[in-house]
C-alpha cells in the first residue's frame, strides 16, 4: 500500500493533489492510525449504562402507574376501558363497588370517589408491548406511564405486576384508602380540582379502621406478622429457576 | 460438566464456585440470532454507543458452538421453534438464554396459531425481559440481572441439592389447574 501510494505521486508529478512533498509522503502510510490516535483525546461516546444512564425522552413509554387523587383516593374507577383497548390483551381489571356503609356496621370503605373501584388490577407485562393505547383510554387520568424501563425477571409470573405494585406511593398528604370522600363534596369535585389534600376527618377515619384491623390482626393470628398471608411464593419461584438449569444439564450432556 | 462438577462441598466448593461464577459473568459470549424486530436493538446494543463489549461480550458468535448465551430477540413461529431448539442444543455447556422481548418471552400481542406462546415452551429460559421492542438499556439490564444470576449459580454438589430443593418444591406446588383466582 505504502509503495503504491509514493509511485503514483512520484509517477505523475503535479496532477496529483494528494502527494504533498516530502513530509506528507513520508507519513501517508501511517495517516490512517492518525485517526485511531485523535479518538483517544475525544470524548467517549458510550453510554456507561448502569452507572450513569441517559435519561429517557420525557414522553418515553414505561412502565405504567395508577394515580391518586391529591387526599390518596384512587383514581381507576373500574370501568376495564384500558383492559378493551389494549391490542395484547396484557391487562386484567375487575371492579367493584365502592362500600359507604360506616365501619362500625361492617362497612369495608371506599377506594375511589365515585361508584367504582378498581378492585383487581394486573398488567402482565410479558405481553404489555407499551402502545400507550390504555393510556389514551383512561377516562380519569388514573392509568399513566413513568420513564422507569429495568423490567427484566427471572421468572414469568413475577411480571405480572398486581395493583399494589402499580399505584402510586403516597405523596405528602394523602392517606391508604379505604376512607371516606371529602365531606360535603362529590365525585366532580375530585376532578375539577377542588380536593387538595386530606381532611381531618379522614385522617380520624383512617386512624380508626388502622386501630381496628390491629384489634382483629392480634386477636385472630397472634403477634405474628400479617404479611404471612402468602407463603413461600418467593422460593418456590426461585425453586423453578434451578428446576430450569437442571432441564439444561440434561438437556445437552 | 468439568472438574468443578467432582469437587467435594464444603469450602473448596463455595471457593470455587464464587471463582467460577466471577469469571464466567464477566466472559459470555451471545449467539447472533434475531428473529424479528428486537433484533434490530440487539445490534444496537453492540454499537459504541452502548457497547456491550463493556460487560465481557467482545463479539456476537456466528456459530451456536462457540457461544454461551442466546438471546432470543423476536417473535418464534411454530415453524422456527425446531430451529431455535437445535441452536441451542449445539451450544456447548454451561449456556443461558434470555428471552428478549415480550413475543420471545410469552408470545406477546401475538396469540395466535402461528406463534410459539413463550420461547419457554421449547428451551430453558433464565431471564425474561419485556418491552416491544425493548430498549437497548432493557437488555444490558437484563444482562446485569443474568450477570447476577450466574454468580451466584451453585455447582456440583451444591447445585444438585438446588436442583433437588427446586424439584420437592415443584412437586408440592399447587399445579395450574388446582389454581383458584386471577392469576391462575
Amino acid at each position: 500500500m505504502a509503495d503504491d501510494a509514493s509511485s503514483t505521486s512520484s509517477g505523475k508529478p503535479g496532477e496529483d493533489d494528494r502527494g504533498g512533498g516530502f513530509l506528507s509522503d513520508l507519513f501517508a502510510p501511517v495517516a490512517g492510525f492518525g485517526v485511531s490516535f485523535s479518538t483517544m483525546f475525544r470524548k467517549v461516546a458510550t453510554e456507561e449504562y448502569p452507572e450513569k444512564p441517559r435519561p429517557t425522552a420525557p414522553r418515553f413509554h414505561g412502565r405504567h402507574q395508577l394515580n391518586r387523587h391529591p387526599d390518596g383516593l384512587e383514581k381507576c374507577v373500574g370501568c376495564e376501558l384500558c383492559a378493551w383497548a389494549c391490542p395484547a390483551d396484557a391487562i386484567l381489571v375487575e371492579g367493584a363497588d365502592n362500600d359507604d356503609t360506616p365501619l362500625e356496621q361492617g362497612g369495608k370503605g371506599r377506594f375511589s370517589p365515585g361508584e367504582r373501584y378498581g378492585r383487581v388490577y394486573q398488567i402482565n407485562y410479558l405481553r404489555c408491548i407499551f402502545c400507550g393505547l390504555c393510556i389514551e383510554a383512561c377516562p380519569t387520568r388514573a392509568l399513566t406511564m413513568t420513564n422507569f424501563y429495568e423490567l427484566a425477571d427471572n421468572d414469568r409470573g413475577k411480571l405480572i405486576f398486581t395493583k399494589d405494585q402499580l399505584l402510586a406511593p403516597l405523596q405528602s398528604g394523602m392517606l391508604p384508602p379505604p376512607f371516606p370522600m371529602v365531606d360535603g363534596l362529590e365525585e366532580r369535585d375530585y376532578y375539577q380540582g377542588k380536593v387538595t389534600t386530606s381532611t381531618d376527618a379522614q385522617r380520624a377515619y383512617v386512624g380508626a379502621r388502622d386501630a381496628a384491623a390491629d384489634d382483629e390482626s392480634a386477636s385472630v393470628h397472634g403477634p405474628g406478622n400479617p404479611g404471612a398471608a402468602v407463603p413461600g411464593e418467593h422460593d418456590v419461584a426461585h425453586a423453578a429457576d434451578f428446576t430450569a438449569a437442571q432441564t439444561r444439564e440434561g438437556a445437552n450432556p | 460438566m468439568g472438574l468443578e462438577e467432582k469437587l467435594p462441598s464444603g469450602f473448596l466448593l463455595s471457593t470455587v464456585e464464587n471463582l467460577a461464577g466471577y469469571m464466567r459473568k464477566a466472559s459470555i459470549w451471545p449467539a447472533t440470532f434475531g428473529l424479528a424486530c428486537c433484533a434490530i436493538e440487539m445490534m444496537a446494543v453492540g454499537t459504541p454507543d452502548y457497547d456491550i463489549a463493556r460487560f465481557g461480550m467482545e463479539r456476537f458468535s456466528a456459530t451456536p458452538r462457540q457461544a454461551d448465551l442466546m438471546i432470543v430477540a423476536g417473535r418464534v413461529s411454530q415453524k422456527m421453534a425446531p430451529v431455535v431448539r437445535q441452536v441451542y442444543d449445539q451450544m456447548p455447556n454451561p449456556k443461558w438464554v434470555i428471552s428478549m422481548g415480550v413475543c420471545a418471552s410469552s408470545g406477546g400481542m401475538f396469540n395466535n396459531y402461528a406463534i410459539v406462546q413463550g420461547v419457554d415452551h421449547i428451551i430453558p429460559v433464565d431471564i425474561y425481559l419485556p418491552g416491544c421492542p425493548p430498549r437497548p438499556q432493557m437488555l444490558l439490564n437484563a444482562i446485569i440481572e443474568l450477570h447476577h444470576q450466574i454468580e451466584t449459580s451453585p455447582l456440583g454438589v451444591n447445585r444438585e441439592k438446588a436442583a433437588r430443593a427446586a424439584e420437592e418444591a415443584a412437586l408440592s406446588a399447587t399445579p395450574t389447574h388446582q389454581m383458584k383466582g386471577l392469576l391462575a
